[in-house]
């Protein structure tokens, strides 16, 4: 092989090939996938998020929150997520459409998060685990973002947004743990991940 | 002439039979000295930067309160630093030095504007920079292995282009009859790494493309860098300096041409395994599959090669510093890739995927493969830019010891409490926070790893920095072994 070239032309070849194929061919056939008409209910799916849980996106991504959480369901059968409740159906490639980074993930050294909005819908939990997770979750190996809050002297009345915490993470006398509008906007994020709607392709699975 | 005698001279650089060969390499080495030095030691920086981020992260993941207060402090990004550091910094600085000597030895030609060389240098060192300290800031894409932020890729992009160009002129100016199989692996690795980079930001980052194409690219990439980028130049360097240090000749010139073009043709469609059972169409993870299995042909082919290369020599690898190094990383090379092609089956992916079992896998790969192979070249290649020897045969067996048995501790530990995690996630009945506390003891283990890892890279460092500063010795006449040859046992000649 000492025809430079050819040796070129062979390099060349071998990575547009896996280009064209994993790609090219998929970005042809699903890259412009559509969201779904029900036309009993007249709704579109999957639904767009709002303006504050899209802010909360921004947080997740920043905070590298991807490295240990996962959004994919894999279907019934093939592991135990939907055992664990992590959903009740497998997610599919419609269901991320709208979204301009997915974060699929590749890592589960905390739980899935693809319906997380549905298994814990209440803020409050959301924002003392963010906070800390041993409030919530004693024996999590997740790091606490106490960056996401702020610790200030009462003054007057207290705040009614201070988190309303166990005493052995209370702050101390006097002042109150209030969270800022990135918490705001990573709980709201928390809570838009739901799959509550059905895809002709993945319909929930009968109970 | 005895082969203890025969192996000493050819790994020292002061003392050759064939005065003229030596003298006309004197002078390649010459020319390549500045640039390769200065992409060694941007390499340094930043593996001594990158172990120190891996190790607060994996301290992080048994004591999560450690250094929990600051944000920039926070596992999502010292991983991620980790990561970025160790690949764009670490290897990726290595690997080019490594890939330029070779390239100008290869080719028998002095370098040729070099200073596209210098350039290139520092627009990838300061591209890395801007890209850690964007992610510190919070400007991290979380992509994986595409985690830089926008204002920080071109620099790099155009630093490759620079290092692909002068590659090539290299290439062209070659002198000798024959291409050696390190010099195809080279050309298709600067020919590969900015096609796949720049793809995969356009599609993620410039244009993002819609949905789950966005997880094909992204694993197409990833799986790449390695495949395409890190593997070809480790290879090359094995294939190098096995039989240069041996002073024999590759075993088998039809199987390097089988092994190149099998890995050209399978590697580059093996990524999609990081997405089994994910929401992406079920052929591509297929054909992903299969292209993962067929990788066993260039690995087994390699592994022959290089086997029946060393056989019968094994007495002088165990002496030489660079083929302790190399021949532990072409073993690693084996055991990783026959190791992922298992993994991309179905049934036992379903257990360790999402779990520390890949964490274990990649770092056997990038650690116990590239950045062995790494560490083996530079032991041959500094004396002779330098001119010197190095000044510890000490320093350089702690190097080996901590390096090989840190990370063998590494891959054991932490493949062992994956698959634990993954077979105890797979069964409902055992509640999260429990695999979790499972995982826990080996996540320590990982830790203490990790520090003797630290310590190997602490005694390479005193390794070269003394070897820079002490003074040229003319008294040198041998290179540093393990064992000085006097000591050992002369065969009878044959």
């Amino acid at each position: 092989m000492n025809n430079g070239p050819l040796i070129f032309l062979g390099i060349f070849f071998a990575l547009a090939f896996s280009w064209g194929g994993i790609i090219m061919t998929n970005h042809i056939t699903y890259g412009s996938l559509e969201p779904y008409f029900d036309e009993a209910t007249e709704e579109m799916f999957p639904k767009p998020i709002d303006g504050l849980a899209e802010r909360g996106r921004r947080v997740y991504a920043e905070l590298g929150c991807v490295y240990c959480h996962t959004q994919q369901v894999r279907r019934p059968g093939y592991g135990a997520d939907t055992d664990r409740g992590w959903g009740n159906r497998q997610s599919v490639a419609r269901d991320y459409i709208l979204q301009d980074r997915v974060f699929l993930g590749t890592m589960r050294t905390g739980p899935d998060l693809m319906t997380v909005g549905q298994r814990l819908p209440s803020p409050e939990w959301h924002y003392n685990h963010f906070y800390n997770p041993q409030i919530t979750s004693p024996g999590s190996i997740m790091p606490p973002y106490p960056f996401l809050f702020e610790k200030r002297r009462i003054v007057g009345e207290p705040s009614e947004r201070a988190l309303n915490l166990p005493p052995e993470f209370a702050p101390p006398e006097g002042y109150e743990i209030v969270p800022t509008p990135r918490a705001d906007a990573l709980v709201a994020y928390m809570l838009s991940l739901r799959m509550d709607y059905d895809l002709p392709e993945a319909p929930t699975a009968e109970q | 002439m005895s082969s203890v005698s025969q192996f000493v001279a050819s790994v020292n650089p002061t003392a050759s039979a064939d005065v003229g060969v030596r003298a006309r390499l004197r002078e390649i080495d010459e020319s390549t000295r500045l640039p390769v030095l200065l992409f060694v030691g941007a390499a340094l920086f930043w593996l001594l930067g990158g172990t120190f981020f891996a190790l607060i992260a994996s301290i992080k993941l048994h004591h999560p309160d450690f250094l929990g207060e600051t944000e920039w402090l926070t596992f999502g990004i010292v991983r991620t630093v980790h990561l970025n550091t160790v690949i764009y910094g670490w290897a990726s600085n290595a690997g080019i030095a490594v890939a330029l000597w070779l390239m100008a030895r290869l080719c028998r030609t002095k370098l040729h504007h070099g200073g596209i060389l210098m350039v290139a240098m520092v627009f990838w060192n300061v591209g890395v920079l801007a890209g850690c300290l964007g992610i510190m800031a919070g400007d991290g894409l979380s992509i994986e292995w595409l985690e830089f932020p926008p204002y920080a890729t071109p620099l790099l992009f155009l630093a490759y282009a620079l290092t692909g160009v002068w590659c090539i002129i290299t290439f062209r100016f070659r002198q000798s009859e024959h291409t050696y199989v390190s010099q195809w692996f080279l050309l298709a690795a600067f020919f590969w790494f900015p096609w796949i980079y720049s793809v995969a930001q356009i599609m993620l980052v410039i244009e993002p493309a819609r949905g789950t194409i966005q997880a094909l690219v992204n694993w197409w990439f990833a799986h790449n860098v390695l495949g395409l980028w890190f593997t070809p130049i480790g290879l090359a360097a094995a294939y190098y300096f096995i039989p240069k240090v041996l002073g024999k000749p590759i075993h088998s010139y039809y199987l390097s041409i089988l092994g190149f073009w099998s890995l050209a043709l399978f590697y580059n469609w093996a990524g999609v395994h990081h997405l089994i059972g994910g929401p992406v169409p079920a052929w591509v993870i297929s054909a992903g599959t299969v292209a993962s299995v067929m990788m066993v042909i260039p690995v087994i082919v390699t592994a022959i090669n290089h086997h029946m290369t060393v056989v019968g020599s094994f007495a002088q690898v165990w002496r030489s510093p660079t083929l302790r190094f190399v021949v532990f990383g072409a073993m690693s090379y084996t055991l990783v890739s026959l190791q992922g092609s298992s993994m991309s089956l179905r049934t036992l992916n379903l257990h360790t995927h999402f779990t520390h079992y890949t964490v274990a896998h990649a770092h056997l790969g990038m650690y116990g493969f590239f950045t062995m192979i790494m560490f083996g070249s530079f032991y041959y290649i500094l004396p002779r830019l330098l001119q010197k020897e190095w000044p510890s045969s000490m320093l350089i067996s702690v190097h080996f010891w901590t390096a090989s048995l840190g990370i063998i501790l590494y891959f054991v530990g932490l493949s062992i409490g994956g698959l634990i995690q993954g077979m105890q996630m797979n069964n409902p009945d055992i509640p999260f926070l429990e695999v979790v506390a499972n995982t826990i003891p080996y996540l320590v283990s990982r830790s203490v790893a990790g520090i003797i890892i630290l310590v190997g890279h602490l005694a390479f460092t005193v390794s070269v920095v003394w070897m820079i500063l002490k003074p040229r010795s003319p008294q040198e006449t041998s290179p540093t072994l393990f064992r000085s040859p006097e000591a050992m046992p002369l065969r009878p000649s044959t």
